[in-house]
């Protein structure tokens, strides 16, 4: 005897709510803005393992919305990725895939592969058209060995030696394309990626404030927060700011009292069990 | 179909602050177009007349133009009348010029300052079609929305409006000939302050700060650095 139950949609863009979308924004209502990150986002492979960088920016139009962000998202203990494009975005797909490997890991018994991050990351943004703005590079180290891919918006990936993502992206690859070669060690690795980074941040607008490094090798992985904080405040007055009480115009004054006010008295019967 | 965009945002912002004896004028040097920089040592100050420096940001085409102009202008009047602008009619003569191209306007946000004909500072501020207002103070550009609450809470001055009082009981807060009682390098101190914290959070505005300083024994020029990124 089958049943009939309502199961979820299996695939594909879910346009139930875009009819609604259209009216109200025929009606004049004005979508709310997405903050990206406009970023510099690499990713290396050297002689023992991969390198990761990022940049720490986050902008909301021209306006710096945070200082010190982290775009070096945790997968798995073995795999990182950095994330570019809609700061919402990146934050809830790498999450996601992140809780489908652990998941996996239990249910297999084996460390996770990059390849499966992968594919459950390019499988999840093809379903949505290219309305999830996550451009990733991802990378890792697992039983098959290192491995660095970069994934686009529409679902899209690549498999490379050496990558970069994001505005800063161009200022980023000019560096690899002149100092990278096969073989690196780790040092070399990560000054490398520390200078890729710092190009995005310096001469991309999008980009800036500090470094962020990740490691990973086959067995370690090391999340250097901060590797390099270039770029201090260059001046701050001594004087300092004294807000005293007055100073802000008080235009006029209203206090409506919400509750009355209960008066406790002692005495009384104690509460019963 | 593909139209022709004839204006472009180079970015950067502008302040000046007026004192009781002295000017400062201040704008970064940053020059951008999109996220990519054009230059890091781009001036955004003219000196127009002896006592007057103007400090433009927008479209740097526009500015160039408008600077072209004034300058012009200012050279003509010379020949009339026998003698240097001063600060206010400058200020009259840059409304006008803008208002002129009020149907295909000049992309400058403009601060004109410098010293009136009695030696006090004096600021005057626009917007791209040529209103213009004298005040104590102002900041234009990409950074000024950063910039103008925090002058606001230092420079304001709380001036009791005697009929004011006597009918609405309240403070009236004058901007007009608000000239700051600041001491001058409390004044530029202020400006730096103020111009490291916009930079933290605009990207158009950084790299070095030019700061200008018009006070009886002529016009100081001084730089310091900003953040790069």
């Amino acid at each position: 005897m089958t049943g009939s139950m309502d199961l979820p949609a299996k695939g594909g863009f879910s346009f139930d709510l875009c009819r609604r979308n259209n009216m109200l924004e025929k009606n004049g209502l004005k979508l709310p803005g997405f903050r990206k990150t406009g970023t510099t986002i690499v990713g290396l492979v050297f002689q023992d393992g991969v390198v990761l960088g990022a940049d720490t920016r986050a902008t909301e139009g021209p306006i710096v919305a945070d200082k010190n962000c982290e775009k070096i998202h945790f997968m798995a203990p073995n795999i990182y990725c950095c994330g570019a494009g809609t700061a919402a975005d990146t934050e809830a797909v790498t999450d996601m895939v992140s809780s489908q490997l652990q998941l996996h890991r239990y249910a297999t018994g084996r460390e996770s592969r990059v390849v499966t991050a992968l594919t459950l990351l390019k499988s999840h943004l093809f379903r949505y058209q290219g309305h999830v703005s996550a451009a990733l590079v991802l990378g890792g180290v697992d039983c098959t060995g290192p491995h660095l891919h970069t994934v686009y918006p529409h679902g899209s990936t690549d498999t490379l030696p050496f990558a970069t993502m994001g505005s800063g992206s161009l200022a980023a690859m000019s560096v690899f394309e002149s100092k990278y070669k096969e073989g690196l060690t780790r040092e070399e690795g990560i000054q490398l990626v520390s200078d890729a980074i710092c190009a995005g941040i310096f001469n991309d607008l999008g980009s800036g404030s500090n470094v962020d490094v990740c490691v990973i090798t086959k067995g370690k992985t090391e999340y250097l927060r901060n590797h390099q904080l270039p770029n201090p405040r260059t001046y701050a007055s001594s004087k300092g700011y004294s807000f005293t009480k007055g100073q802000t115009e008080v235009l006029s004054t209203k206090i409506t009292p919400l509750k009355q006010k209960v008066e406790v008295t002692e005495g009384g019967d104690a509460m019963e069990e | 179909m593909a139209r022709f965009d004839p204006y472009e945002n180079n970015g950067g912002t502008c302040v000046a602050v007026a004192g009781a004896d002295y000017c400062v004028v201040a704008a970064d040097t940053r020059l951008s177009v999109g996220y990519s920089i054009l230059s890091r040592d781009h001036s955004k100050i003219a000196q127009l007349a002896d006592k007057c420096v103007l400090a433009s940001s927008g479209f740097q085409g526009d500015i160039k133009a408008l600077q072209k102009a004034l300058a012009a202008k200012e050279l003509i009047y010379e020949h009339n009348n026998n003698k240097k602008m001063s600060c206010p009619a400058m200020a009259q003569l840059l409304s006008n010029t803008l208002y002129y191209k009020r149907f295909f306007p000049y992309y400058t946000f403009n601060v004109l300052a410098g010293l009136d004909t009695q030696g006090k500072g004096c600021v005057f501020t626009y917007d791209a079609v040529g209103s213009y207002e004298r005040t104590g103070y102002s900041a234009q550009g990409t950074g000024s929305a950063l910039m103008m609450p925090v002058l606001d809470n230092q420079l304001k001055s709380l001036v009791l409006s005697y009929c004011q009082l006597r009918t609405f009981n309240t403070k009236l807060l004058l901007v007009q000939d608000a000239v700051t009682p600041l001491s001058e390098s409390d004044a530029v101190d202020l400006v730096k302050d103020v111009f490291a914290s916009a930079t933290e959070r605009d990207i158009y505005t950084g790299d070095r700060l030019e700061i200008v300083v018009i006070n009886s024994s002529g016009t100081h020029r001084e730089c310091i650095e900003l953040r790069k990124d």
